[in-house]
């Protein structure tokens, strides 16, 4: 999935530079859940009789983060759908290397 | 030690937020909040200051969860004059919109966002877990796009694009670090982190993954080779925004460089040979890329580059007195980038343009603003006892102290490359004779402004400039505090103990 999007990153169409985004952000939280050790253990929920977790548990953490970078990543991605359609209009153009407008001098 | 009082920055910043969206449809209320927000969000940045300076490192645990589990929120006092310098350059802004932001802009939110923007800076300096410095991060980038595409020019578009792609690519970066983090580790808490890599028998993995913060943070802060997105943008929003970004965004990424790498990681032999080759070129990049600019905001775009290497070198060199100065640099930074970045807009809203091939004879026009300007310009020079000699001076000390022959060689080459740079500035713009302009119809001139918009421009490029002569002449007080800022990262025991509490 990186690689993927990496390559979809480097293609010069602005609709792949979103698509290479989006790959890459979602290879990183596939990449958080597997190095949370998934294991088909117990919710951990410690019982009222004991102070620790005893049985084999599922690690509750990268569960969290991955949902708040589910949700970073998909307010982002939004973001740059709505810029790109933005940018094709005003630009009229979806080639990246025709966006010199900012590189000249003024 | 739970301190709830230390967020406070960071929750009055989004309070002042929402205040401005309820007052969405009047411009005049918006500006007094934001300004009176700033004011005040001063004084707490200020406050928090004075009691960590006297009372040691705050720790608030959010939610009551014991260290290594929850969040932590952590105020040493590096993070608290960060904040304050936040907060200062917040004000500064603020007021200089009042005076420099089209209505239409704020119409679309300008305030509110801008206010989002200090809030998630205040918090990434605040933050001691590493998840959560990621969350800030997004928070941070997010607003910065708005302003930085809100009024929807060509320019601002392209420059978006740019900008988003890139900042979008270092926050995957970064995600995915702290993704192998956890896996090594199993935690987050920056102090706790601290102790358990230390432990780690896998050396390679934990090199791989420092090195995938370096990238991470190294395009944030505009590192060489991954800086190309910087000038292809800053100069393209009004120039209070370009202000805001240029002092502290890039800023944040050399913070959390600063932390990572004295608090989690310590760089090997290796790592610091990496770290100061970086900094090297991008002096060398950032210098001779302002040489061949004509655009004003472009020449400054550049040097914020060239100095970002100097903080890195102060890095590199790995000296609690080197990163002493690197923390004055970044100090001396923060105001005087701001500053200049309002100066340039200032000189365009009098000229018209910032090309400097067409500016000229502002010294003759306006002597007294000259004189101003001249306090930013010559400060980020160095020339002594303006504030950026000092932060040099220590750079260079702690390089020689560590024998470090390359580091020397190259930050003063890099002060003789931003003296000629800012010397071809001040002939060109202030002393040359320049052409008379034709009038552009559709820029608002500064003489058709009202007296007060007129007044809030001047006034905060005025604020900014004692502050940054504060610090030339108040140097021994802000010397003390970043070797104390230096002494304490390089040892970060203190900072263990106070958020894991044993």
């Amino acid at each position: 999935m990186y690689a993927a999007g990496i390559y979809m990153m480097l293609r010069r169409s602005l609709v792949k530079l979103i698509i290479g985004l989006i790959l890459l952000g979602n290879g990183a939280n596939l990449l958080i859940f597997l190095l949370g050790k998934i294991v088909k253990g117990q919710p951990p929920i410690i019982a009222s009789s004991e102070k620790m977790l005893g049985e084999l548990y599922a690690d509750p953490v990268p569960q969290a983060l991955i949902l708040t970078a589910i949700v970073i990543s998909f307010g982002l991605q939004a973001f740059a759908i709505i810029l790109v359609k933005r940018a094709y209009k005003v630009v009229k153009t979806d080639d990246l290397d025709e966006m010199n407008a900012t590189d000249e001098d003024l | 030690m739970n301190n709830p009082y230390i967020v406070l920055p960071v929750i009055f910043q989004l309070f002042i937020a929402v205040l401005l969206m309820f007052s969405w449809n009047s411009k005049n209320i918006q500006k007094l909040i934001s300004v009176t927000g700033s004011l005040i969000a001063l004084v707490i940045s200020i406050l928090l200051l004075v009691k960590v300076n006297t009372e040691g490192i705050q720790v608030m645990q959010a939610g009551g969860w014991a260290a290594p589990f929850g969040i932590t929120f952590v105020a040493d006092t590096f993070s608290s004059l960060l904040v304050l310098l936040t907060a200062i350059a917040g004000l500064a802004v603020s007021v200089y919109s009042v005076g420099s932001i089209r209505n239409a802009r704020v119409k679309f939110g300008y305030f509110p966002i801008f206010h989002l923007l200090i809030m998630g800076l205040s918090g990434a300096f605040l933050t001691g877990d590493i998840f959560n410095l990621y969350v800030w991060f997004e928070i941070i980038i997010i607003s910065s796009f708005v302003l930085l595409t809100i009024g929807g020019e060509k320019a601002q578009i392209e420059g978006a694009i740019k900008y988003v792609t890139m900042n979008l690519l270092a926050s995957v970066i970064f995600l995915t670090a702290i993704a192998i983090l956890y896996g090594l580790t199993g935690s987050l808490n920056m102090a706790d982190l601290s102790l358990r890599v230390a432990k780690i028998e896998n050396r390679g993995l934990v090199n791989v993954t420092a090195v995938l913060f370096l990238v991470g943070f190294g395009i944030k802060s505009a590192v060489f080779p991954l800086y190309f997105w910087l000038p292809a943008s800053y100069h393209t929003p009004p120039p209070a925004i370009s202000a805001i970004f240029g002092g502290l965004l890039t800023k944040v990424g050399v913070y959390a460089l600063l932390r990572v790498f004295t608090l989690i990681f310590v760089p090997d032999a290796f790592l610091s040979t990496v770290i100061m080759v970086l900094a090297i070129f991008t002096i060398l990049s950032g210098g001779i890329g302002a040489l061949i600019q004509n655009n004003m905001r472009k020449v400054i775009s550049y040097l914020i580059i060239c100095h970002i290497g100097f903080m890195l070198a102060g890095l590199g060199v790995y000296s609690s007195l080197a990163i002493a100065g690197a923390i004055f640099y970044l100090v001396h930074d923060i105001v005087v980038k701001t500053n200049l970045f309002m100066v340039s807009g200032l000189i365009f809203k009098f000229k018209g343009t910032y090309s400097m091939r067409l500016l000229g004879s502002f010294y003759k026009e306006h002597p007294k603003l000259s004189l101003l300007m001249a306090i930013p310009l010559f400060s980020l020079v160095g020339i002594p006892p303006l504030s950026g000699f000092w932060g040099k001076l220590l750079i260079l000390q702690g390089a020689i102290e560590q024998t470090n022959i390359l580091v020397v060689v190259f930050v003063i080459l890099g002060s003789f490359l931003t003296l000629f740079i800012i010397t071809r500035m001040w002939s060109e713009v202030f002393w040359k004779d320049g052409p008379e302009l034709p009038e552009k119809k559709h820029i608002k001139y500064f003489n058709a402004l009202k007296p007060l918009k007129r007044r809030a421009m001047i006034g905060s490029i005025l604020f900014l400039s004692l502050i940054s002569l504060g610090i030339g002449f108040g140097a021994e007080w802000v010397m003390r505090l970043s070797i104390k800022i230096g002494e304490n990262l390089m040892d970060p025991t203190q900072y263990i103990q106070a958020v894991l509490g044993n």
